[in-house]
């Protein structure tokens, strides 16, 4: 059975199942507790689970990473939540030099379990230390993998994946989807991790998008489509590790490529997925270069307008695709 | 029993002793490993520090935890590993404590409580935190023991662990070796306060200066702050004052101190002393000393005998966890 759900509600949805079925899930972070959260997302949790269980912190990045690396690490299955993916340089240490590499440098012996959530992204007018998309970064560290949802059902499915993973994992979620509503199964249900999907079946171009990313590129395919032009839209849903397979078969099939993230474009995951399609056999099949559209390399603005210009907008995706189709290798 | 050993029976002391002996004579094996080429890398020696792992430790029952630092081939064994899979380890080899991943500065033993030495400066404090809540919510009789140096007292990441382990009454000690540098800089130049230990002050939590060479306040101090962890009184901070007689790492040069400072501190050396101790009390003859001694050397010469015997890791298992 579904029902429509927010992506917020899906993610607290996750949240709450996870910590009803398995003692060893608590949440930890700032104004988690009765605030509910800086979005709303832990809200009515800290009622059901009480203090706990649901634990507030003082504003000490440094250990809250600390703390779900060092309860993970002993048999907890912490969840912890970053207020703003910005405030994440705060925790850096802990998640990139230890809770990445415990395992590695301890020759396998130990576990290192948590979630890490966050909210990431632009579009709220909250300037450039409250806005930031920094999910390349953790691709780049063995030990950590890195989740993205674009939907409230994957936000729920692929949550509670993370938090059955043996490995710490960066959840990334975009604070302008967690209004945005969808058919959300219930009940209890895993995403595997490492699972890109299709989203939307295409002939002549494929899009590879994430997070917000794949809402605006599914809006901007409508209406290619009316011009006749059929889009396919691909979702890596995870980055780390990537599945790349699928993204390299639509590629194959369509001949074209546009890649599509809100993260400044230079050192962006566009890049990597750029690279790993012109490895592949997909390489002899592309009828025009790789594409990348992706968030200016500027700081995130304050200025409405210039905020809007920073990260792509659905007119920016369908104006990419247009002259996409149109060129030759 | 003599009151100046605490409840220390001389069966107990004299483990210790071999503890301390054994510390010593490890980080002497593999300095000298290191100067012939068998070993690569670095090593940070804690020669002269010996009382401070080892205190500490036998305040700790087997099934408690402890993290380590980078200086951390003293509490290793302190907390009851085996000096063949150290050495092995040291050698880079797949019958390593990490399987030949981790090194010197990464040792660990799972098996034993001892979560790991850091590379990183105050690495481990954080995370004590986490292992004092996941210790209080499974309810467990533990405590989690994290040592660190006097360097890491000026990282941001102590002040943040220790206030939260504080508000939340996390069994955790926090037990700083201050061994006088950070690398090259004195504490006196790092620090406006004359004993670390009144940090604790301003997390409203008990602090404890002891004289980090005398095996016996080592343990005191450590007891106490484990027993109040233990029963719910929370986290303490214990400042054990010592010296490292080597450099910081192999590539020191040592201008930042004198010969003299070194030779002062040389003449409390925690092994002697003891000894002395309990030669005076009669807990010891120089025969048993003889005899603790050429056990150690064996069980030196054993370890490195089993880490050259040991076979390489195979490249063909390089990505092996890395991921679970």
């Amino acid at each position: 059975m579904s029902r429509e759900l927010t992506y917020a509600e899906a993610v607290r949805e996750a949240i709450d199942l996870a910590m009803a079925r398995d003692e060893r899930v608590f949440l930890i972070g700032e104004d988690v507790g009765v605030y509910g959260g800086a979005f709303g997302v832990t809200d009515g949790l800290y009622q059901k689970y009480g203090p706990e269980r649901v634990r507030d912190t003082p504003i000490s990045e440094a250990v809250i990473a600390g703390v779900a690396t060092g309860a993970a690490l002993t048999g907890m299955r912490p969840i912890a939540e970053i207020q703003f993916m910005d405030f994440i340089t705060l925790s850096m240490e802990q998640l990139v030099l230890q809770a990445a590499k415990l395992r590695f440098m301890l020759g396998g012996k130990v576990q290192v379990p948590f979630v890490l959530r966050t909210p990431a992204g632009a579009g709220t007018g909250a300037a450039a230390q409250h806005s930031e998309s920094l999910e390349n970064w953790f691709v780049h560290v063995p030990g950590l993998k890195v989740v993205m949802p674009s939907t409230p059902a994957d936000a729920k499915g692929l949550l509670l994946a993370s938090i059955e993973d043996p490995n710490p994992v960066i959840f990334v979620e975009h604070k302008l989807l967690y209004r945005t509503k969808g058919a959300v199964p219930e009940g209890y249900y895993t995403i595997p991790l490492s699972q890109t999907e299709v989203k939307r079946v295409g002939r002549d171009l494929t899009i590879v998008a994430t997070s917000l990313m794949v809402v605006r590129a599914l809006e901007a395919a409508e209406t290619l489509a009316k011009e006749g032009i059929e889009v396919e839209v691909v979702d890596p849903r995870t980055l780390k590790p990537l599945d790349a397979e699928p993204i390299v078969r639509s590629v194959c099939k369509t001949g074209r490529v546009l890649i599509v993230h809100e993260a400044c474009k230079t050192g962006g995951f566009g890049g990597e997925l750029a690279a790993v399609i012109a490895e592949s056999e997909a390489f002899d099949y592309l009828d025009a270069p790789i594409r990348r559209l992706a968030g200016l390399d500027i700081p995130v603005p304050y200025n409405r307008e210039l905020e809007r210009r920073m990260v792509p907008q659905v007119e920016d995706i369908v104006d990419a695709a247009r002259r996409l189709v149109k060129e030759a290798r | 029993m003599n009151q100046s050993f605490a409840d220390l029976s001389p069966e107990r002391l004299r483990a210790l002793l071999h503890q301390m002996m054994l510390i010593r004579a490890f980080e002497e094996a593999a300095e000298q490993l290191y100067l012939q080429g068998l070993i690569h890398g670095t090593m940070h020696l804690s020669v002269g520090q010996e009382a401070s792992a080892v205190g500490a430790c036998a305040a700790l029952r087997p099934t408690d935890y402890i993290l380590s630092t980078h200086r951390g081939h003293g509490h290793c064994i302190a907390k009851g590993a085996r000096v063949d899979l150290m050495m092995a380890e040291f050698f880079g080899k797949e019958t390593g404590y990490c399987r030949g991943r981790g090194g010197s500065m990464h040792m660990a033993d799972v098996d034993t409580g001892n979560l790991g030495a850091n590379g990183i400066v105050a690495g481990g404090v954080p995370m004590a935190a986490g292992v004092g809540l996941s210790i209080r919510m499974q309810q467990q009789d533990r405590v989690v023991l994290v040592f660190f140096g006097d360097g890491a007292t000026n990282e941001g990441a102590f002040h943040e662990s220790l206030n939260l382990a504080a508000i939340w009454n996390l069994p955790v000690i926090y037990f700083c070796e201050n061994n006088q540098y950070a690398m090259s800089m004195a504490i006196a130049r790092a620090s406006k306060v004359e004993k670390l230990s009144d940090r604790a002050c301003a997390y409203g939590i008990p602090g404890v200066t002891v004289d980090g060479n005398d095996l016996l306040a080592v343990y005191c101090a450590t007891k106490e702050a484990v027993e109040r962890a233990r029963s719910g009184g929370g986290p303490t901070l214990i400042e054990a004052q010592t010296y490292r007689w080597k450099g910081h790492s192999k590539s020191d040069k040592q201008r930042y101190r004198t010969k003299e400072e070194v030779k002062a501190w040389q003449e409390r050396d925690p092994i002697a002393r003891l000894a002395q101790k309990m030669l005076e009390a009669s807990l010891l003859t120089e025969a048993d000393l003889q005899h603790l001694q050429a056990r150690v050397d064996e069980e030196i010469a054993a370890a490195v005998a089993f880490a050259k015997a040991s076979p390489e890791p195979d490249p063909a298992t390089i990505f092996e966890g890395v991921y679970a």
